[in-house]
């Protein structure tokens, strides 16, 4: 071969890697942070399921931009009429990541696998119990070790799930990201090479990309693996750590990134005028609430807690805190909820009436104290600026309040146990299931309020309620007793119910088939991006 | 000068001890704690809060706490973080390079423009362009970083587009795995045409930003030094000797009046190694400074307690490099000690 022949070979060759690198499809989505590690079971913030979750498939999952719970490593499943066996058919032939940590799987995703992930969290005694710290928060926080009787396998491909009760939301429960399937064999693989912390470091999955590298603070990264769902549209997956909201914006703009997380409500206006961006919106799976302790006088008394109701302008705050970015609650649960009640009349604001009220129920020259939380949540953005305007609202019906705040650790322990007269806290939904919002008021068998409950208001009938709604799994029955149980909760004032806020998702106008999820987490496995 | 080094050392010892004392005991006096923190609206149970607080030892009495984390330090071991459950020096050294090659271009920045800049005023004292400076200088001095260093995102990269606006490189063209976590070097030796020219690219704004303070703090005292030392008498003399007016100030001069301008240099170093918490947030640049503020929020602990120890020794040796370098430039000190 001549000297000249192999320049032009090498010529071609790299102007084929160039092309390549060229045609190569680039997300890059810009994070707000460093996850704490990649392992879902062990996490908590919505940062880190974000960072695991391209990764990783679960039995079941939501179907993008829904509530909604449709089979993914398991094929199908079905429920036995107690309501108790619940078997999962595995689907076949889906593998894991290769290359990963010099991991070479050898087998296909099967029933150990699914073993393994469930026995980690529930069973001291599996080998992975302790690593990286073994604290297993949201199987423990839904109740699963007192819900699960066993986890066999019958089979490769059948898994049967065994409760000790009926409970309908277990199915919605596995499709939260603590329930993420992880490899047995790669487990194994690490324990053996005397490094099993590198199980939660560095990733290997079923799921639509595969981990490539993590540099902290800085950058994850990720390429397109084809899977069972087959290969995803974009190749190279990047999340670009920016912690700041208006340098996400700015980077946004630059095209430096094409999806960002968390806009500063600020920017909004501006981003909607971006020729560029694509500013996406929709109703938040969330509710901000104010809570009256109904175990501290005068809010024991139901009138009062209806005069507090009709004495506050939520109007006024909707439009001054959400900057109308959100919508008037008047249920526990979000309006896009199947089973909420539209029927419900809301406490209309008049003043004058409440304090005929709180005259009439003996509550005269009230001072009371207003908690307002220390941190902008999306069901609240500024809790001060709310505590400050309810607190002119409630001292035009003649109570004085005064507003308090601790560190947001401190401000959570205290309302739990019921330090507070008046609070602000608000809930943002896991699974699309009501009954991850009526817990919150729930109560235990005794009539004591649960941790969550910080109202600290107990109804014997909504606890009977949340009870059987558990156990049915008939939705048409469950609607029923959740609508039933939003009378009760109105009507008992167990909280006043303050708003349901919009989550806004700014995109590149190149982005495709982007989809916000009700749950406030990010999937890109069906975008692409226009050429 | 062995002896005058290790007598230096010897001062840091109980400096070392007392900082560590002072920051175990302030860190688990702020309120909450990272079991409570991490919670969040989901709340816990008294008995699991005391279950996990055992399970961190968090339960122990604080004495017991100090004196196994002081009996960790003496074997090397500054614990492993709360949250990400790795070591924390290996997550200091992971994060350390970033902002030592941040601070080092920022007092580049400083240095190379503040000097000549502040030398310049001295000598052209009372002019307009000396009181223009000091006016910019003062700017300088109080401009408040996030916005600063927004307003510059929005001009250079936004609206010129001559800038990138965050980051360490652009991730979609280049990709190289750390080697020495200065993504100069490591540009570099990735061997990728055009990976080089991207991190200077890069560098710019977060240098510019995070130098603009310690450029006017140079300018100023550079100023007032020179200042100072053009009324000396061997300036004097030095002008009847009849030299050139570059070799007065160039030599003569600016060599006896940067003495307390490196004194400064060397503080306003310690200060960005920690202090550079705004720029990294800006600039979603990952150093410690934004490490540490994080570790705050999550009440880290270890992170915190171990981040400031590894913050301060590095202070303590860049405060011995200046007192070194004051002896080669003043060796009336160095012969004095």
């Amino acid at each position: 071969m001549t000297s000249r022949n192999l320049f032009r070979i090498a010529l071609l060759a790299s102007s084929m890697l160039i092309a390549g690198v060229a045609n190569a499809k680039s997300l890059v989505y810009c994070s707000e942070g460093s996850p704490e590690n990649f392992s879902p079971s062990m996490n908590t913030t919505g940062t880190s399921f974000d960072a695991a979750r391209p990764v990783y498939n679960k039995l079941v999952e939501f179907e993008p931009g829904t509530t909604t719970p449709k089979p993914a490593l398991a094929e199908a499943f079905t429920i036995s009429d107690e309501g108790k066996t619940i078997t999962f058919k595995l689907r076949p032939g889906v593998k894991f990541h290769s290359g990963v940590n010099g991991f070479t799987p050898t087998r296909d995703f099967n029933a150990d696998d699914v073993l393994w992930s469930f026995d980690r969290m529930w069973k001291p005694d599996h080998p992975y119990a302790k690593i990286s710290g073994g604290s297993y928060d949201y199987f423990n926080d839904m109740g699963m070790p007192d819900l699960l009787e066993s986890i066999t396998k019958t089979d490769d491909l059948t898994v049967v799930m065994k409760l000790k009760e009926p409970n309908a939301p277990i199915i919605a429960n596995l499709a939260m990201d603590f329930a993420t399937i992880q490899s047995a064999e790669y487990a194994d693989f690490l324990l053996k090479k005397g490094t099993p912390e590198q199980f939660d470091q560095i990733p290997v999955g079923t799921g639509a990309f595969s981990f490539v590298d993590y540099q902290k603070d800085a950058v994850i990264r990720y390429k397109a693996f084809e899977g069972w769902a087959g290969k995803p549209k974009i190749d190279d997956l990047i999340y670009a750590i920016t912690p700041d909201p208006t340098a996400r914006y700015a980077k946004m703009k630059a095209n430096e990134c094409q999806v960002m997380i968390a806009p500063n409500p600020a920017d909004l206006e501006a981003m909607s005028k971006d020729a560029d961006i694509n500013l996406m919106s929709q109703a938040g799976l969330n509710i901000g609430y104010l809570s009256m302790n109904a175990q501290k006088p005068p809010f024991d008394k139901l009138e009062v807690r209806k005069a507090i109701a009709m004495a506050i302008d939520r109007d006024a705050i909707l439009k001054e805190v959400y900057q109308g970015a959100g919508q008037k609650a008047k249920n526990p649960i979000p309006p896009t909820m199947w089973s909420y009640d539209d029927s419900t009349v809301d406490w209309e604001y008049n003043p004058e009436k409440a304090k005929e009220m709180l005259k009439a129920a003996g509550v005269e020259n009230l001072k009371t104290d207003l908690w307002w939380m220390p941190v902008q949540r999306p069901y609240n953005p500024n809790a001060k600026r709310m505590a400050e305007m309810m607190q002119a609202d409630l001292a035009k019906v003649g109570i004085a309040a005064e507003l308090v705040s601790f560190e947001w650790g401190e401000y959570r322990k205290r309302l739990q146990a019921g330090e507070h007269q008046l609070g602000l806290l608000g809930w943002t939904g896991d699974n699309g299931d009501p009954d991850n919002f009526f817990f919150l008021a729930g109560c235990d068998k005794d009539g004591k309020p649960a941790g969550q409950n910080i109202s600290k208001w107990c109804d014997a009938k909504f606890n009977e309620d949340m009870v059987k709604a558990r156990s049915l799994s008939d939705t048409e029955e469950r609607t029923k007793i959740y609508q039933e149980m939003q009378k009760l909760h109105h009507d008992g004032v167990a909280w006043l119910n303050i708003a349901h806020s919009t989550v806004f998702e700014p995109v590149r106008k190149e982005v495709q088939g982007y989809k916000i999820s009700p749950f406030g987490s990010h999937e890109f496995q069906n975008v692409d991006i226009a050429e | 000068m062995i002896w005058f080094l290790l007598r230096r050392l010897a001062l840091t010892v109980p400096t070392f001890i007392m900082l560590m004392f002072v920051t175990f005991m302030m860190i688990r006096l702020v309120p909450g704690d990272p079991i409570e923190v991490r919670r969040g609206e989901r709340g816990i149970t008294p008995e699991r809060l005391e279950q996990l607080r055992h399970e961190m030892g968090l339960d122990q009495p604080i004495w017991k706490q100090f004196l196994d984390y002081v009996w960790g330090l003496l074997h090397g071991d500054f614990g492993t973080s709360i949250v990400s459950k790795t070591p924390i020096l290996h997550e200091f050294l992971t994060l350390f390079p970033a902002t030592l090659e941040l601070t080092f271009c920022a007092m580049l920045f400083a240095g190379l423009i503040g000097v000549p800049a502040g030398v310049l005023a001295a000598v052209k004292r009372g002019s307009v362009y000396d009181q223009t400076l000091m006016g910019v200088a003062l700017t300088g001095y109080s401009m408040p970083i996030f916005w600063w260093g927004l307003i510059l995102i929005l001009v250079m990269s936004n609206t010129l587009g001559l800038t990138p606006v965050s980051g360490r490189v652009d991730l979609i063209k280049f990709y190289y795995q750390p080697v020495t976590g200065f993504a100069l070097i490591d540009s570099v030796l990735s061997g990728q045409k055009g990976a080089f020219g991207d991190a200077v690219r890069h560098l710019i704004l977060p240098s510019i930003v995070l130098g603009t303070v310690p450029l006017a703090v140079i300018a100023r005292m550079t100023r007032s030094s020179m200042l100072e030392v053009l009324e000396e008498d061997y300036v004097r003399t030095a002008r009847a000797k009849g030299l050139s007016v570059r070799r007065v100030i160039g030599l003569h001069a600016l060599r006896n009046a940067l003495i307390p301008v490196v004194t400064s240099i060397g503080l306003q170093v310690g200060t960005l190694l920690a202090g550079a918490v705004l720029t990294e947030t800006i600039f979603s640049w990952p150093g410690v400074g934004k490490w540490l503020i994080e570790s705050i929020s999550r009440r880290d602990y270890p992170a915190l307690q171990g981040g400031i120890m590894l913050i301060a020794a590095c202070v303590i040796v860049v405060n011995l490099i200046v007192d070194l370098l004051y002896g080669l430039i003043n060796p009336r000190i160095r012969h004095a000690k």
